[in-house]
């Protein structure tokens, strides 16, 4: 059994190489539960990969390096173990192109939260169970997209789409959020909502949350705590008060006000 | 600031096929040539004229279609039934054969090991035509519609695995992602992130090939698989030609009416 308090996902020294590029060189990173971290650094600086490889979608290279997910280890060795699936139910994955099945309802969307905990063939054949039925409608009505349950995932907007994909990590019963550029894809004002979710969850639901940004701001704005990657290698951990200019320029090049959306106050 | 005149030297030349090209065409072009004349004895050209020559023949014969005799039709329109249900059967069968084939033949979501064997036996399937498998299988389950049946099945069942492991290798992956990052089984993913993808394309290709099934399932009662082919070849056995010509007004009216029905039916899937 884990304990409640198990950190949320402890990544002991892991490479990842695609081709001859090292997408992650050596990065050890521990979140504790309950934390709301912001992976920040350059396209291409592993944040993506990082991601991936805690929820077991992607292997690591093998080797030392390790990744556990509520004290259960899933990698290993560069292979993903039998313990994935399990984590994998309790950490929600949101996507920066939302990865919803447009041609389902968004209720049905929802209802895939459940696959991981209900017996196999009911799961298969989409005989979701009456509780877990009145669960979805209810994540679908806390994150505003109630009314939209009986349309098609692919007829909503961006923004709808990914307050659906939050509402299935809901459903899941998730302990913690990895999202992956969850605002890259959104406007503004929906970026804003999904953001002011994920803290809302963290907040009030206790779940840990782990999410890739883009942009500075962001992570500043709502994450205590920001990991930068460049180039594979963790180049900051700490505060996101503590990240000043001098600091970004190190971690973006001279280039780094890019990294901002919106104006900084 | 002002536009220089273009320095011609500065302009380059069109682009010039190379010899190699040139030399490649007149090759290829060539060769067709060299084939088809080489052919013409094979093929009984000569006896081209024979069709002018013959008009008598062919007068008499286009006279009897012209006169079809529908004396007959109850048993003409049971039989072309039949033919629609050989059709109906075999695609069915196909596409219960077809699904799982179809999956396991798609690269990204089955194994090479596993993929390899499948597409070996589904290009095994596809080559083999349904006149063959038909008269393979009127020998082992006996005249009739049956063995119209499994010819149809067989072949069919090939051509909609080729066509569906297409479909799933063309799928967006996310979607799938999607489904697998919740904790759900493979199965699952393939049940709700690939099916939903790939499903209207499915049912439209199944149609398609109940549409031309129809087609061949005609063709099938020529070697004694049942239908409405069957009493086509007596009728024209027994020179019967007035009856030809209503047996086969009477495939194109259904046929027609299948083509139609389905077309309208995939227009609105997709």
């Amino acid at each position: 059994m884990t304990s409640p308090a198990a950190a949320v996902a402890s990544v002991r020294d892991v490479s990842k190489t695609f081709g001859a590029r090292k997408a992650l060189n050596g990065v050890s990173v521990e979140v504790g539960a309950g934390e709301m971290v912001a992976l920040i650094g350059p396209s291409g600086s592993g944040k993506s990969t990082l991601l991936r490889s805690i929820t077991g979608l992607q292997s690591i290279d093998p080797g030392k390096g390790s990744i556990a997910v509520f004290g259960e280890v899933v990698q290993k060795d560069g292979r993903v173990t039998g313990k994935v699936r399990a984590a994998r139910q309790k950490l929600g994955m949101i996507f920066q192109q939302f990865n919803l099945v447009g041609r389902l309802s968004l209720f049905s969307n929802v209802m895939l939260g459940c696959l991981g905990r209900i017996p196999a063939w009911k799961g298969t054949l989409g005989l979701w169970p009456s509780a877990d039925k009145l669960k979805a409608m209810e994540a679908l009505h806390r994150v505003g997209v109630a009314d939209y349950a009986a349309q098609r995932a692919n007829t909503l907007s961006g923004g709808q789409q990914q307050r659906g994909a939050i509402a299935r990590a809901l459903v899941q019963g998730a302990r913690a959020i990895l999202a992956d550029e969850p605002v890259a894809s959104l406007d503004p004002v929906s970026a804003r909502k999904v953001m002011e979710l994920l803290v809302e969850l963290n907040q009030r639901d206790g779940l840990g949350v782990i999410v890739t940004l883009h942009q500075v701001d962001y992570a500043i704005r709502y994450c205590d705590r920001v990991v930068a990657l460049q180039a594979g290698k963790v180049v900051y951990d700490g505060p996101s008060t503590g990240l000043d200019t001098k600091r970004l320029i190190e971690i973006y090049g001279p280039e780094f006000e890019d990294a901002f959306w919106e104006t900084k106050a | 600031m002002t536009d220089a005149a273009p320095v011609a030297s500065a302009i380059p030349k069109p682009p010039a096929r190379s010899a190699g090209s040139w030399a490649l065409d007149v090759l290829v072009w060539g060769g067709i040539a060299a084939l088809l004349l080489y052919s013409i004895e094979a093929v009984d050209l000569a006896n081209l004229p024979q069709l002018v020559t013959n008009s008598d023949r062919i007068q008499t014969f286009a006279a009897d279609l012209l006169r079809p005799d529908f004396s007959d039709w109850r048993l003409f329109v049971a039989k072309m039934w039949e033919t629609v249900q050989i059709a109906l059967w075999g695609t069915f069968l196909a596409v219960f054969l077809g699904v799982p084939l179809g999956l396991a033949a798609a690269r990204n979501i089955a194994p090479i090991w596993v993929v390899t064997p499948v597409r070996w036996v589904m290009n095994l399937l596809r080559s083999v035509p349904d006149l063959v498998m038909g008269l393979l299988f009127v020998v082992a389950v006996g005249l009739g519609p049956l063995a119209g049946v499994l010819a149809i099945t067989l072949n069919t069942a090939g051509v909609l695995a080729k066509l569906f492991s297409e479909a799933v290798e063309s799928i967006d992956k996310g979607p799938v992602e999607g489904v697998r990052a919740t904790g759900a089984l493979p199965l699952h993913e393939i049940m709700w992130g690939v099916i939903p993808q790939v499903a209207p394309l499915w049912t439209s290709f199944a149609l398609y090939r109940f549409e031309s099934n129809s087609r061949s399932a005609t063709v099938l009662g020529l070697i004694g698989a049942g239908g409405i082919g069957q009493v086509l070849f007596e009728r024209m056995n027994s020179f019967d030609f007035n009856g030809v010509s209503a047996v086969v007004i009477i495939v194109i009216v259904a046929v027609t009416l299948i083509d139609m029905l389905s077309q309208a039916m995939r227009k609105r899937l997709l």
